[in-house]
């Protein structure tokens, strides 16, 4: 257990967050109104899934270094728990959109940038399941893994603020600025952030060790 | 394993008892504990998703260890 005590912070962090983000004031604007508590909980998923995605990309160019088959395997089960939390991070965001906005989609460049993000990974898995020999889908997904990241960072970070876009955060749009996200905010938001990131690398840790215990048994390699 | 799960269930039984118990208390001017009243019954929702993820991290939690002891198998047979 001595090893596994962040584990049990992050789930601490998240009930705090919970209890916390109901429970606390928060600012009374126009069509948000209470929604603005999903702040604590949308938000802190797509900064897991940002950071995931980052450590993913990082193993990725770890392996083209040393061609060791453990770093493959971090990578690909990183980017895996990625796609959960984006797919988690899309439906919550629909939700809030439906409430907001009024609809569960509209054309705007941010939604869009996930959207073909999401899809730019789904084609990583699909690269990955075409190639048999290991070490050629090793490097050949991590080759196509860095393309993935540098894509999903002009999807999601830069071409939203490059026009006008509803989502908070993008074309002169403000988020976390000082009308929206006012101190008491900040005191669940930051720990729910960490949390989540937390989260997601407790389960992507999980995926990794049970990923080296397939290539173990089943194909009787040391990894 | 079972022991936990029959452990969780009996509480989770015994909390659903009670929510029904005070559902039935008359209304009038005793002091109850109506605390999951207020607001428009906001505190059943943090209740609610409080159990979910709880739920979860028990899950993950048990996934943990069937893992370790998984890799403490592979461990010994070698």
């Amino acid at each position: 257990m001595a090893k596994n005590w962040w584990k049990i912070l992050a789930v601490l962090i998240v009930i705090y967050t919970i209890i916390a983000g109901f429970l606390l004031p928060v600012p009374r604007l126009d069509i948000l109104n209470e929604t603005i508590r999903n702040l604590y909980f949308h938000v802190p998923i797509w900064f897991a899934m940002l950071f995931l995605m980052g450590v993913s990309v990082y193993q990725s160019i770890m392996y083209l270094g040393s061609n060791k088959i453990k770093k493959d395997i971090i990578a690909v089960e990183t980017a895996n728990v990625g796609i959960v939390f984006s797919v988690l991070g899309i439906l919550t965001g629909m939700l809030w959109a439906r409430y907001t906005w009024g609809t569960w989609w509209t054309t705007d460049t941010k939604l869009n940038g996930v959207a073909i993000t999401f899809l730019i990974y789904t084609a990583y898995f699909i690269l990955r399941s075409s190639i048999e020999d290991e070490q050629k889908k090793a490097r050949i997904s991590a080759i196509y893994n860095i393309f993935a990241f540098v894509m999903m960072i002009v999807f999601v970070m830069i071409l939203p603020r490059m026009s006008a876009s509803l989502h908070p955060g993008n074309g002169g749009n403000p988020a976390f600025g000082k009308f929206d996200l006012d101190n008491t905010m900040r005191m669940v938001f930051y720990p729910a952030c960490i949390a989540w990131i937390m989260i997601g690398c407790w389960v992507a840790q999980l995926r990794v060790r049970m990923g080296i215990l397939t290539k173990k048994i089943i194909y009787d390699e040391t990894v | 394993m079972m022991k936990l799960f029959r452990n969780i269930l009996t509480c989770i039984l015994l909390v659903v008892g009670t929510l029904t118990m005070h559902a039935q208390a008359p209304a009038g001017n005793v002091q109850m504990a109506d605390g999951f009243y207020a607001e428009g019954k906001i505190y059943v929702v943090i209740g609610v998703v409080a159990i979910v993820f709880i739920g979860l991290a028990v899950y993950l939690f048990m996934i943990e260890r069937k893992v370790k002891k998984l890799e403490e198998a592979l461990k010994e047979k070698k």
